[in-house]
């Protein structure tokens, strides 16, 4: 019997030759992520198991990106800050990224991509749920809990049980006005919050190899808003273009067998996509944005791991530029590199930095921000019943802020259309015009 | 590990997400200071929107005032439990409270998985939708021996599912207690 690329990839960590499906097998980890809200809780967990005075079990494979409460008063979170600075410095860490520094990266999940953490056939565990975004670069990885990072700290090991590979094919070409989260919405509206849960979400196609990087990882980004517990897509010359660009680490390519056995198979039609939004106050709750255009809107946020990369305001600015928006807009670049690249990148010999301001938008620094509320000053938090249009992966009751708030989630193309007519709309005119 | 669990009900529905267990603006406290901890208890379950929060009537605190701790011990939940982030936080904010059991349809992965590793309590599974049977401030009792839920207010019994192969995980403790049994990391 064949083998999913999850299965082998799961396999040759686990030192065998063949895994299925219901299997528990120990992993060895090739990187342990985690962040400033997570992390405090792991290296207490890890002293108090292994020691005061324990070593990491390999320094140069944990990597500690702050990026979820950064640029707040709040105490508490800044006291976390200074715990992970404490840990790095004990345990001698290379792979820190500092706030307050040049060094800052801002969201993990880019951030390892960027910083070159992401290798095809590596097993990489974080201590966040959109871990599930490292699977774009043909590799496993998911998120995990404080407790099981403290035992990766400790053993460089921890045990899974092999999920069965759910496949979701998309043939032909995306329309112009559709972007990856129109593909991902649709896909959890189909299967529900829980449709993948325990699963891999393999993604195939043509259409889906035709995406560029950032677009595979938001495919991948939002597997767990299905439950799933990877996201995965094979390496192929998009990937190692990227990936050579970023490390000289050596890797390992997998590829799933024709045989390969699979809980759920579904072939989509690329050509025949349309702008999706997921409803309050779920993932889930799909509807085409044609059916939404009477939802009058307060607020537009362009940010997140999920919707914050330079493809997604390079999609956001060719809506807004030489326009106004008439709702207040938020933006916020998930990492340096994305802010950095808003100053550089041009539309019509106008930056996207811009463009973004002379349509009345509001830029943020990069971190996670007001994605998942965060303390009171958090950039972009959701206040009283506002009705916001987002471009991040959940929307959950009180998700960005205020538990009053409505929550649409939809594509950068959908919600900087959106900003210009202040209730939700359709793209595909002014993408296609 | 005890084999009797006896507590009052708290009852929750669907897919109720680690944000309504505990929203993002207290992630912030320490979880190892024993008195920064207790906010987490104090806002455990504060994120749950009113009217499903303590079912079928809602709008029942599950902790009062300032208190870190509930009366309500045994969580009562339908599907996809745990839903969203990997914030050990939440499971950890309702032992915190007090939990000492949920009793859900199904859960999401993490959630499951940190309430294992970490010990928190034990994530039972039962094919009723018991939400639409038992009430808020119900007394349960879980016994792990008959592997059943018994509502003595009402007087039923229902079957739980079989812990499975975690119970292992279950019995030592926790993941670092199981390992060191295993052999898998040195005794301290």
């Amino acid at each position: 019997m064949g083998m999913t690329i999850t299965e082998k990839i799961l396999a040759a960590h686990a030192g065998k030759d063949s895994v299925s499906p219901g299997d528990n097998v120990w992993v060895d980890v090739d990187v342990l992520m985690t962040h400033d809200v997570c992390g405090p809780g792991t290296f207490a967990i890890f002293k108090k198991q292994f020691g005061e005075n324990a070593k990491v079990w390999d320094r140069d494979k944990v990597v500690i990106i702050p990026d979820h409460f950064i640029f707040t008063e709040d105490t508490h979170a800044n006291r976390n800050i200074d715990i992970l600075r404490q840990f790095v410095k004990e345990q001698d860490l290379p792979h820190y990224y500092d706030v307050g520094t040049d060094n800052y990266k801002g969201v993990c999940h880019l951030a390892l991509a960027q910083e070159g953490f992401n290798r095809p056939g590596e097993v990489l565990f974080g201590t966040d749920s959109h871990t599930s975004t490292s699977g774009a670069f043909g590799m496993f990885s998911t998120g995990i809990g404080n407790t099981d990072a403290a035992f990766i700290l400790g053993t460089g090991k921890l045990w899974v049980k092999v999920p069965e590979s759910m496949c979701f094919e998309f043939t032909g070409t995306f329309p112009p006005h559709i972007m990856a989260k129109d593909v991902i919405l649709n896909v959890i509206g189909d299967i529900g919050v829980d449709g993948a849960t325990y699963r891999a979400m393999e993604w195939r196609g043509d259409a889906v190899m035709s995406l560029s990087m950032e677009e595979r990882m938001t495919l991948c980004n939002m597997a767990i808003e299905a439950g799933g517990k990877n996201g995965i897509i094979e390496a192929d010359e998009v990937t190692t273009d990227y990936v050579r660009g970023r490390t000289d680490a050596p890797y390992k390519i997998y590829h799933s067998d024709e045989d390969a056995k699979y809980f759920f198979k579904k072939t989509y039609n690329a050509n025949e996509m349309e702008s999706i939004v997921a409803k309050p106050h779920s993932p889930d709750n799909k509807a085409k944005v044609s059916e939404c255009e009477d939802v009058k809107l307060d607020r537009a946020y362009i940010g997140s791991c999920t919707g914050g990369k330079l493809t997604d305001f390079m999609a956001a600015a060719k809506l807004l530029k030489g326009k106004k928006v008439l709702i207040d807009t938020f933006i916020v670049p998930a990492t340096r590199e994305v802010e950095e690249d808003l100053h550089k990148e041009k539309i019509g010999g106008e930056t996207l930095v811009d463009i973004f301001k002379n349509a009345g938008a509001y830029l943020g620094d990069p971190s996670c921000a007001a994605c998942l509320g965060g303390p009171k000053d958090t950039f972009g938090r959701a206040g009283d019943n506002q009705v916001v249009i987002s471009t991040t992966n959940r929307n959950f009751p009180g998700r960005m802020g205020s538990k009053q708030s409505h929550v649409y989630l939809a594509s950068p193309y959908t919600a900087a259309a959106s900003a210009l007519t202040g209730h939700i709309t359709n793209p595909a005119e002014f993408v296609n015009n | 590990m005890k084999k009797i669990i006896e507590g009052l009900a708290y009852v929750l529905g669907n897919d109720v997400d680690t944000d309504q267990i505990i929203p993002a603006e207290h992630l912030v406290y320490s979880l190892s200071d024993p008195e920064e901890r207790k906010n987490y208890g104090k806002f455990a379950l504060s994120g749950v929107p009113g009217d499903q929060a303590g079912l079928p009537d809602g709008n029942v605190s599950f902790t009062e005032g300032d208190d870190f701790e509930s009366k309500y011990s045994i969580i009562v939940g339908g599907k996809n439990f745990g839903c969203g982030s990997s914030r050990e936080h939440a499971p950890a904010c309702m032992e915190i409270a007090g939990v000492k059991a949920v009793v859900a349809l199904s859960y999401a992965r993490i959630f499951y998985r940190n309430s294992v590793d970490g010990g928190f309590f034990i994530p039972f599974e039962c094919d009723t939708l018991l939400v639409e049977e038992i009430k808020t401030g119900d007394d349960l009792k879980i016994d792990l021996n008959a592997n059943t839920l018994t509502n003595k207010t009402q007087g039923k019994t229902y079957d739980l599912k079989s812990l499975g192969e975690v119970i292992e995980i279950i019995e030592a403790g926790n993941i670092f207690e199981y390992a060191r049994k295993t052999g898998m990391i040195a005794s301290s």
